[in-house]
């Protein structure tokens, strides 16, 4: 097997270059994702913490990545965790899912697996029943996007 | 969309017991944003909320957008305290509800 030619090398190099532009003009501005964040807090500043956010450090394939939420709450009718909004500040489209819990519950946990388009921010935030928020964000390193761009 | 949702949860429980449920149903989400090979966008198609019942009563519900990977697989938990039937219901973009029912015998 020969090595690869200097001719051949460039071209592929440009070939990569004009997908991940290609792919850029396709995301979405963290300025979106911020905005979806608003509208889902009614404004409010969320607090951070008592969420963990359970995604791989790189993610081969953008296609399907794991990904579990888990809220800390005691989940009871009196002090619950009502909705969780998953937020991607690179997809196409930020918003990833909102996930709704009841006391019956039993935990503010959720485990599915998601789309992410390149190296990117998931942000989660939850609401409480009593109309607080909570919000926790994670990297992740995507190396192929699962968008279709 | 003939194939039957996949659904794993145990048969039996103790009353009050948090129980773990997982849910896969085949679909291709397609999120309205990949191109077919003549170049053409494939329209958005996705199984838009999923949700689950016990016993009348909802426990758990989802608001998928297209960022959720095809064949959208859930893992959540329910606190039993009755013996009942869980309802399970995927609604896609074109109206059509997919169901599924389970039951749990709990003690």
């Amino acid at each position: 097997m020969r090595a690869l030619s200097r001719r051949t090398a460039l071209a592929l190099g440009l070939g990569t270059a004009a997908i991940l532009a290609g792919v850029d003009r396709v995301c979405a501005t963290p300025s979106e994702a911020d905005e979806a964040i608003a509208k889902f807090a009614g404004g409010k500043k969320p607090e951070p913490g008592r969420i963990a956010i359970e995604l791989p450090e790189i993610a081969e394939n953008g296609t399907a990545v794991p990904l579990t939420v888990t809220v800390e709450s005691p989940m009871t009718a009196a002090d619950h965790i009502t909705d969780v909004l998953v937020v991607a500040d690179g997809n196409p489209n930020p918003r990833v899912a909102t996930f709704s819990f009841t006391p019956m519950s039993g935990k503010a946990e959720v485990a599915t697996r998601i789309r992410l388009n390149a190296t990117e921010n998931v942000i989660v935030v939850a609401r409480t029943g009593d109309g607080r928020f909570l919000a926790a964000r994670k990297e992740v390193k995507v190396t192929i996007g699962g968008c279709g761009g | 969309m003939a194939e039957k949702p996949r659904i794993k949860l145990p048969k039996e429980a103790k009353k009050g017991e948090v129980i773990e449920i997982k849910t896969l149903i085949a679909h291709p989400m397609e999120s309205g944003l990949r191109k077919d090979d003549a170049g053409a966008l494939v329209p958005r198609k996705i199984i838009n909320r999923f949700t689950c019942e016990f016993n009348g009563t909802l426990a758990f519900a989802c608001e998928l957008e297209p960022a959720i990977a095809a064949n959208p697989y859930f893992q959540f938990t329910v606190r039993v305290e009755e013996s009942g039937t869980f309802r399970f219901t995927w609604i896609d973009d074109d109206g059509t509800a997919i169901t599924a029912d389970e039951s749990i015998t709990v003690s």
